[in-house]
């Protein structure tokens, strides 16, 4: 069980829409496919996939226009952006933390790590 | 949508009830996942729903009738894919041309569609008692879901459909799903379905366990490895270490474990339903 299995599906259908708006695959003030067609397309009851429309609307990452669906908000990237960086440091870089303590690194070699992983 | 109050019944009054004063509502826009032991009456419940079964006392409401008096109303309005079926030796077309006319919406396009997502082609002159089990299965649920019913019940849908028809199966409930119907699913094979339920109901020989939405048991239960401090429900060991059903706090939300959930309410039922009725 991985980090992302273990999350409640409207969340990981919420990073699905994210990650393509990212990539480009969504672009802003592009439409959003409606929760009908969403939930047949990733076989998802249409009820958790309005959930996480509701989720993604109060967050700021879609909008919607009355009797039209929901687009993408123009700065939709940045707002997914910061929202993932406060979720892996609060989840992730905590246990990533925990490991490093628990086998010995030191800040110094994690440092070192790093810059060699960005160098690469 | 549905109302069964009060129902008691038994096949052999020997051997006790099977059902005694159990009471359900079940409400339209909701696709139910319904889930039992072997045994605790899955099918039975079904068949009661259905007005195939008269109980010996309480009623099952449809739209406030009586199933068992098995109006043209409600019978045109509710179909039942049960586990096993045997089909005519008809061709499908004939099949349709005999049983369509009892289902007033039902769509010949629909169904077409629906053998599609099957991959059963568009052969209507195939013959239904040459088909295998699983073949078989798919055609006849094409039909069910091509009758527009607004109450389709179906017990262990998945059993016998092989993988790729398992994903196709759930592609054809969450296409056809709208707010003014309602499905109801019996199953014991909880990883086909757990994505397209709104709602969980576990009975065990007439109590009603659990009947909650999914929303629901995702705010108040976690799913998840445990943690030092941890009070969990219920324990499962794993290759990763130990998995429990653990109360949600914080805001805590994982993904539902059905299979997780089922044996958590039957190895300890006083503390789901402790934990499902505190009020938010």
């Amino acid at each position: 069980m991985n980090f992302k299995d273990n999350k409640a599906i409207y969340l990981q259908i919420a990073d699905r829409i994210g990650d393509q708006i990212l990539s480009g695959a969504l672009i802003p003030d592009g439409k959003v496919p409606s929760v009908r067609e969403l939930a047949a397309e990733i076989e998802v009851n249409a009820n958790t996939v309005a959930r996480t429309y509701d989720h993604l609307q109060q967050s700021g990452v879609i909008y919607t226009k009355r009797g039209l669906g929901y687009f993408v908000d123009p700065d939709a990237k940045e707002k997914i952006v910061t929202s993932r960086r406060n979720q892996l440091m609060q989840g992730e870089m905590d246990y990533f933390l925990g490991q490093l303590k628990a086998v010995g690194i030191t800040p110094a070699e994690l440092q070192q790590l790093y810059q060699d992983y960005l160098d690469k | 949508m549905f109302t069964i109050s009060n129902l008691t019944f038994s096949y052999n009054k020997r051997y006790g009830d099977l059902f005694h004063d159990f009471s359900l509502e079940l409400n339209a826009g909701n696709v139910y996942g319904l889930l039992g032991k072997n045994g605790a009456g899955k099918s039975t419940l079904i068949y009661l729903m259905t007005g195939l079964l008269t109980p010996a006392s309480g009623e099952v409401l449809m739209d406030g009738e009586n199933v068992r008096k098995r109006l043209p109303k409600t019978m045109s309005d509710l179909f039942l894919v049960p586990e096993e079926f045997d089909l005519p030796r008809l061709t499908l077309k004939k099949y349709v041309s005999i049983n369509a006319p009892f289902y007033p919406r039902f769509s010949m396009e629909d169904m077409q569609r629906y053998l599609d997502i099957f991959e059963m082609g568009g052969d209507l002159h195939v013959k239904l008692h040459a088909l295998s089990m699983g073949q078989r299965k798919k055609v006849f649920m094409a039909f069910a879901f091509a009758t527009n019913t607004r109450v389709l019940i179906m017990d262990e849908p998945t059993n016998g459909l092989d993988i790729p028809s398992k994903s196709q199966f759930r592609k054809l409930v969450t296409t056809c799903m709208s707010d003014d119907k309602m499905m109801l699913i019996s199953t014991h094979q909880v990883r086909d379905i757990s994505d397209i339920l709104d709602h969980v109901t576990i009975i065990d020989q007439s109590r009603v366990l659990l009947n909650t939405g999914m929303a629901d048991v995702t705010s108040r239960l976690a799913f998840r490895p445990l943690r030092e401090g941890d009070q969990p429900i219920f324990v499962l060991q794993s290759p990763y270490g130990p998995l429990g059903a653990v109360p949600a706090h914080d805001g805590e939300e994982t993904k539902v474990d059905l299979e997780m959930l089922f044996n958590a309410t039957l190895q300890n039922p006083e503390a789901i339903n402790q934990l499902f009725t505190t009020q938010k």
